[in-house]
């Protein structure tokens, strides 16, 4: 792949060994790598000697990592290659003002003045509320009405605000803007006392708690050379599989409140409260907070909690079997889920959708098989069969990795035995100018975290890339020319992170 | 002095039945649910609070709640709930009363025009266009009815000299009616399948994003207003479901609330066992029980005479 440095998933390298390449090469070499099925992990900016820097890491198979120089500007990927950049080039020009030129859509992501002080390529005073500067995306004619909803909602959920241009009950489009709960993660990360990190990464979005940390603590143990034990890997792939469980039966059961049909919506409820509570009989917290630390974990599984888990999941087994029986064979369901904010194959590559939404869709793409991390590599991947990109097929998807998840709890419980001592956080020193990235499938999909130390192994760069980064496009798509009252529902069956967007 | 107790009863009595939905949503939802008082309550409170108006709203605002509340009052004046003669009657209040329920949704879509919101405005989009289907099917009934009894009130229809009965000459006719009026029922108030009283999503509901900025004492008279109506159309349905005589009086009630809290458990019921229809399918839905309903007038043609 010439240039282009192949790189292991969660695997140190000296930042030296990345290739500096000059822009124009760094362009060919990503152009044509996206056209081939490539995709993108991550696209950064980052400051090094006083010049701009911006790095790449994309996956095929495998994952390749490259590098260039720029000015102040560059010419847009999205505008001359692919979608699959749009969204990185817009966080670049927000957090670094670097101009992607020829950008079809340069608009703020999370609204805030950039890292370099420059001045801001939106032209927006951020003492302003969001949208600042931006006029929304409008459609003309007498015809067409513009629906804003949020940021503030009826239920208790996250701030974002929707914009729909619609005829009557249909939508044209539908612009979604974020940005409300910008908290600075990825500058707080390189700020604080590396104790910290994983409390704050498991903040980064709460209901990933396990997921972020696992990258963070990953990527922390590449660069000071940790190992883990193989229980302590066991008790992680759990707490990871317990994590998506609980996630998805809450989605299906919120699906079914959202059509009106409330038996499985309240069993559903009830079901992940059971998940959760086995996540607390795993670590003590219902969330899975301070489980996973760099070098192992806190809490180790003896035989009674194992026993535990075990009786609960025999338990559990059939009665989501019967729950997702209820709600898939209901007629009337069926009718509200088919067809409903359909995402064509074509479109979720072209976009570049992770995790169920992509699978729903037909990208059969699934980081723990193909960048197995933990124990992950000894166990069976899940295949499914419903491909066609609607409401039902991510409903589907969820319900089938629910499954393979119950299995692949049930088989790690039986490796429990395996040695293991319990780690504390202790303070590490990490490799002086490294760079790691560590790619995990949390239960939205592809988790990345890159990270960069300096020459006295500080942390120079952290970034954080959620999977909602990836699919709220998809989104955004799959309400073209649906019914505007559908849009609770599309949005439920992505179920995107708004604070792990807005970081 | 039958008939004021009567009414008296009904109307201190309907907040009490809509207890009785979610009673049953939440035993299939293998919950306990809240008391069944829970109505009176949430009107309590309500009524103890203070309203809220926004700037740009005016006095068409503040006429949306009382206008709908006085409409299902006064058609509750006019019905024979139990066979008990009604307060008011005179020939051809059908017509009136089905246009006095009209008045109030009107004043209830002018309502939320005026606040302005986009959502309001779809949703009054929604209930004028779903009512006026639903309208089709109810005068399709009285056309059905007066073919029946030859009358034009409510009053001549069950304590007449030829009331409408299950048993009478015409009485499978009015299998389709039941149906019919029962998708009416659901319709009109916003019941599953057609709307979702329980969503918290404004982008989905159609009577409640309705009345999203109302608030306090307007959102109980809302509230209260829309109990009345769901009492009215659960006791249409219960007269024509178990006829009684005339000459029962005060004895009929107890059969006749019986009847009723089974069409409230039915209501429930279906609830329980239904998704929500798409927008798009509820017209289908609605005109179903106009055709129900037509077929029926169709059929009276041959052998009512």
């Amino acid at each position: 792949m010439g240039n282009l440095l192949q790189i292991e998933n969660g695997e140190s390298v000296k930042r030296s060994d990345i290739p500096l390449v000059p822009f124009d090469r760094f362009a060919k070499l990503l152009s044509d790598f996206v056209r081939k099925d490539g995709f993108i992990v991550q696209f950064f900016a980052f400051v090094e000697d006083g010049g701009n820097r911006l790095l790449a890491v994309v996956r095929n198979s495998h994952l390749y990592v490259v590098s260039t120089e720029v000015g102040e500007e560059f010419p847009s990927f999205t505008a001359t290659c692919s979608e699959k950049f749009h969204m990185f080039e817009r966080e670049i020009a927000e957090q670094f003002g670097i101009t992607p030129v020829n950008h079809p859509w340069l608009k703020m992501v999370r609204y805030h003045a950039n890292y370099r002080g420059v001045p801001d390529v939106f032209g927006n005073d951020y003492a302003e509320d969001i949208p600042g500067k931006y006029p929304y995306f409008q459609v003309e004619g007498e015809a067409v009405h513009e629906v804003a909803v949020g940021p503030v909602h009826a239920g208790i959920i996250e701030p974002g605000h929707f914009r729909f241009q619609c005829a009557g009950e249909e939508v044209f489009s539908l612009e979604i803007q974020l940005g409300y709960q910008h908290r600075g993660v990825e500058n707080l990360l390189t700020e604080v006392a590396m104790k910290r990190l994983p409390i704050i990464c498991e903040g980064i979005a709460g209901d990933t708690s396990v997921g972020h940390n696992l990258c963070c603590c990953q990527a922390l143990e590449s660069l000071a050379g940790l190992s883990v034990d193989p229980g302590a890997r066991v008790v992680r792939a759990i707490a990871l599989e317990l994590e998506r469980i609980a996630n998805h039966i809450g989605d299906l059961g919120a699906l079914s409140g959202d059509v009106a049909f409330n038996p499985p919506a309240a069993y559903f409820g009830r079901i992940r409260g059971e998940f959760l509570n086995l996540l607390q009989v795993l670590c003590g917290n219902r969330f899975g907070k301070s489980l996973v630390l760099p070098g192992g974990v806190s809490k180790l599984m003896n035989p009674e909690q194992v026993k535990i888990i075990e009786d609960k999941l025999k338990e559990l087994e059939p009665e989501i079997r019967h729950v997702c029986d209820l709600l898939f064979t209901s007629q009337t369901v069926q009718a509200r889920f088919e067809h409903t904010g359909t995402v064509a194959k074509q479109m979720a590559e072209d976009l570049g959708l992770v995790g169920y939404s992509g699978r729903a869709s037909g990208i059969d793409y699934d980081a723990r098989v193909t960048f197995p991390t933990e124990v992950y590599g000894l166990l069976p991947a899940n295949r499914n069969e419903m491909t066609k990109g609607d409401v039902y097929s991510r409903a589907t998807v969820r319900r089938e990795e629910i499954m393979h998840s119950i299995h692949l709890i049930k088989t790690l419980l039986n490796k429990s035995g395996e040695a293991s001592s319990k780690t504390l956080m202790q303070e590490i020193s990490l490799q002086p100018d490294a760079f790691v990235v560590t790619v995990n499938e949390g239960w939205r999909g592809e988790l990345s975290h890159c990270l960069m130390t300096d020459a006295s192994g500080k942390i120079a760069r952290y970034k954080v890339k959620d999977p909602s980064f990836h699919n709220w496009t998809g989104l955004a798509m799959s309400l073209r020319n649906q019914e505007i009252s559908d849009f609770p529902l599309c949005n439920k069956s992505f179920n995107l992170s708004y604070c792990g967007f807005d970081l | 002095m039958e008939s004021f107790v009567s009414i008296l009863i009904a109307l201190l009595s309907a907040p009490l039945f809509p207890g009785i939905i979610l009673k049953v949503k939440a035993l299939f939802a293998g919950k306990k649910g809240p008391p069944l008082l829970i109505k009176y309550y949430t009107l309590m409170k309500l009524f103890k609070k203070g309203s809220v108006y926004s700037t740009t709203t005016s006095f068409v605002f503040k006429l949306g709640p009382i206008v709908s509340l006085a409409g299902g009052i006064m058609i509750l004046l006019f019905f024979p709930l139990g066979a008990i003669a009604p307060v008011l009657s005179f020939h051809g209040d059908v017509l009136v009363l089905f246009y006095v329920l009209a008045t109030g949704r009107f004043f209830t879509i002018a309502a939320a025009l005026d606040t302005g919101s986009p959502f309001q405005g779809m949703g009054a989009a929604r209930e004028a266009f779903f009512g006026t289907l639903a309208e089709a099917s109810i005068f399709a009934v009285l056309i059905l009815f007066y073919r029946m009894t030859h009358s034009l009130s409510f009053g001549e229809y069950f304590t007449g000299a030829n009331p409408i009965s299950l048993t009478g000459p015409a009485g499978a006719l009015l299998l389709l009616v039941i149906v019919a009026l029962f998708i009416v029922l659901l319709t009109e108030n916003s019941r599953v399948p057609v709307d979702d009283p329980a969503t918290h999503l404004e982008l989905t509901m159609i009577h409640e994003v309705m009345v999203l900025d109302h608030s306090g004492p307007d959102l109980a008279l809302i509230e209260l207003g829309s109990f009345y109506k769901l009492f009215f159309y659960s006791a249409f349905l219960a007269m024509i479901v178990c006829p009684l005589s005339p000459s029962g009086g005060l004895l009929n009630l107890p059969v006749f609330y019986g009847i009723v809290v089974l069409v409230y458990m039915t209501i429930g019921l279906v609830e329980s066992i239904m998704a929500r229809f798409k927008m798009n399918l509820v017209p289908k839905f609605v005109l179903t029980s106009s055709i129900l309903v037509v077929f029926a007038a169709i059929l009276t043609m041959g052998f009512i005479k």
